[in-house]
């Protein structure tokens, strides 16, 4: 099973901000959607996922079309991770993690066992089971984030999507939620994550699409896209290469 | 026990203790509404009383009987339905709107109530028309709010939504001031006037019906809707994410809360703050979660409506208006939630 997504001309309401674009993500690979800001990449992040329709071409998940599934069938296949954010309600950890199940509760069900189990063992997985009882407007934003992948998880889906996932996290916390995204992908989850660092393409994915002004101007795996040239000719400014033996490193010069 | 698992337990302690402590404001609010008057009945003259209603046989004193069934009970009733359907509303559009600044009147729907009662009043409809007529305004707002503001396409539709409510509803409560202005000083405007700030005097057995029908409707409406409502408080576009089908649910929520909003209005009066202040207490009660704050809400919206009109009965020679009391105890808590914003809405 792939979610594509097939000459996409992508925007909110009636302006389009990106066109002819191309992309494909399969099942147990991570896959990074770098570029400047204001590129359309959080734009083409809520068109794969059905948010926002696309002003043309088609996105499909496993070779039906996205946008004639209910909200109920696409969320039981793609998670959205969204930027971190404080919520209007103090819900406890807990019960963040539990809205994962909507997908899989009947309309006027309440949660029944299975999903407290599945809620339980999403947030053991991230080790974050200690926090279940505390409020999620009082926790930390790195302990956010881990509630936001636990809730993905409990969503049980195919793939997870991240928008900006390790924007304004402390350097451990970056570190922590990376290695969490990989380890979503090494269960074979297909991962795709927008992000404007490329060193943090770099640790996670597999394979990298490139965003400038709402075009794809080029994908491939890491090891080719992420190079000086691309790099500089990407963001337009100059940037610099620390190379040693334990890997590469991007610093803008 | 590991430290861990004591952690759900305690919290489940704690909800538990906030549902005994609503249940209590609901059985006090009875008891006191039931008991205290003009006529004033002993708790164990209230059980014997009502034992012998509920088992057929005799018992307390006639006197007592025809207080508690025939005078008393009928307003009690209507309190508690009026209080629990105001404060349900208020909780389901409080987690819709993401806000917790906003009331069943955001919409329009008390202001559109009051319309068509005042225009009942000045045709000289009788009650079951002014009834209609309040139930038909209220609807229409809310149609016309949700026209208006799904016709104006922006990034942020519940902002659109709730300004297209203020919009209208100060139309509306101009068009009240109009027909006010127009009536006959002598006979209609002061029943206006009184109606408007809300008031249970004049309920009567025959009122029952038709209040009981769209708040019962309308709160297991919203009661079955509870848990999708912590999914729809996320906004949009999570709320979709996570498969939930928010276009329906919206239109659901806005038609459930608006249908016992307008039958509480159609029979009380305008009564404002309920709606408001009562969500945040059974926030305070039993968290955040809507699948208990909704049930709570109903029980001490029906409690507090009790004491408050207990209070307009008897604090005076005269009836106190409601919305007058409400008020008087709602600006204070309103001004304490602004003042408390920062802490996030526990």
């Amino acid at each position: 099973m792939t979610l594509e997504g097939r000459r996409l001309a992508i925007g909110h309401g009636r302006r389009v901000i990106g066109r002819d674009i191309d992309i494909v993500l399969h099942p147990g690979e991570a896959v990074a959607l770098l570029g400047p800001n204001g590129g359309g990449k959080t734009t083409l992040l809520k068109t794969l996922i059905g948010l926002i329709p696309p002003h043309a071409g088609e996105v499909e998940i496993g070779g039906r079309k996205l946008m004639q599934l209910s909200a109920r069938e696409r969320a039981r296949l793609v998670a959205y991770v969204p930027q971190i954010h404080i919520g209007t309600f103090a819900f406890s950890v807990e019960t963040v993690v539990l809205m994962g199940r909507t997908a899989h509760m009947p309309l006027f069900a309440k949660p029944s066992p299975r999903d407290r189990e599945a809620t339980r063992a999403a947030l053991e997985r991230l080790g974050i089971e200690a926090l279940a009882a505390r409020r999620y407007t009082e926790i930390s934003g790195g302990e956010r984030q881990l509630v936001l992948l636990a809730r993905a998880l409990a969503q049980q889906p195919r793939f997870v999507v991240l928008d900006e996932p390790t924007a304004n996290l402390d350097f451990g916390n970056q570190g922590r939620v990376t290695g969490e995204i990989r380890a979503l992908a090494q269960a074979g989850l297909g991962v795709l994550f927008t992000t404007h660092d490329p060193n943090q393409a770099l640790r996670i994915a597999a394979r990298v699409y490139l965003m400038r002004h709402g075009h794809c101007v080029a994908h491939g795996p890491v090891q080719d896209m992420l190079t000086r040239e691309r790099l500089e000719a990407v963001y337009d400014a100059p940037i610099r290469v620390l190379s040693a033996a334990s890997g590469t490193a991007f610093l803008p010069a | 026990m590991t430290k861990k698992a004591e952690i759900p337990g305690a919290r489940a302690e704690r909800t538990r203790a906030g549902f005994a402590i609503a249940c209590l404001v609901l059985f006090a609010g009875l008891a006191v509404a039931l008991c205290v008057g003009r006529y004033p009945v002993s708790p164990g003259d209230l059980l014997d009383a009502l034992a012998a209603r509920f088992t057929g046989g005799a018992g307390g004193s006639p006197a007592a009987q025809t207080v508690i069934l025939s005078v008393r009970g009928p307003r009690v009733l209507a309190g508690v339905l009026v209080g629990a359907a105001l404060a349900v509303a208020g909780t389901a559009f409080q987690g819709l709107f993401r806000n917790p600044l906003v009331s069943p009147d955001i919409l329009g729907a008390s202001s559109g109530a009051a319309l068509g009662a005042v225009l009942g009043i000045y045709f000289s409809f009788n009650l079951f028309g002014i009834e209609i007529l309040a139930f038909a305004g209220g609807l229409a707002a809310v149609v016309a709010v949700y026209l208006v503001g799904s016709a104006i396409r922006t990034r942020d539709p519940v902002l659109v939504l709730v300004l297209a409510g203020v919009v209208v509803g100060s139309l509306l409560g101009a068009g009240v001031g109009l027909v006010k202005y127009l009536a006959d000083p002598y006979n209609q405007l002061p029943a206006m006037t009184f109606w408007l700030l809300g008031s249970l005097a004049a309920v009567t057995p025959d009122d029952l019906a038709p209040l009981f029908g769209p708040v019962a409707i309308g709160t297991v409406g919203l009661f079955a809707l509870r848990h999708r409502m912590n999914a729809m408080s996320l906004g949009e576009e999570e709320a979709i994410a996570l498969g939930v089908p928010t276009r329906m649910l919206r239109i659901a929520i806005i038609a459930a809360a608006t249908l016992v909003t307008s039958a509480s209005v159609a029979v009380a009066g305008v009564i404002g703050w309920i709606g408001l202040v009562v969500p945040h207490l059974s926030r305070a009660l039993v968290g955040p979660d809507f699948a208990r704050t909704v049930p709570a809400a109903g029980l001490v919206g029906g409690g507090l409506m009790l004491f408050i009109d207990t209070l307009a009965r008897t604090a005076a020679p005269i009836e106190i208006p409601l919305g007058i009391l409400t008020a008087a105890v709602g600006t204070p808590i309103f001004i304490w939630l602004l003042a408390d914003i920062e802490r996030g809405w526990s």
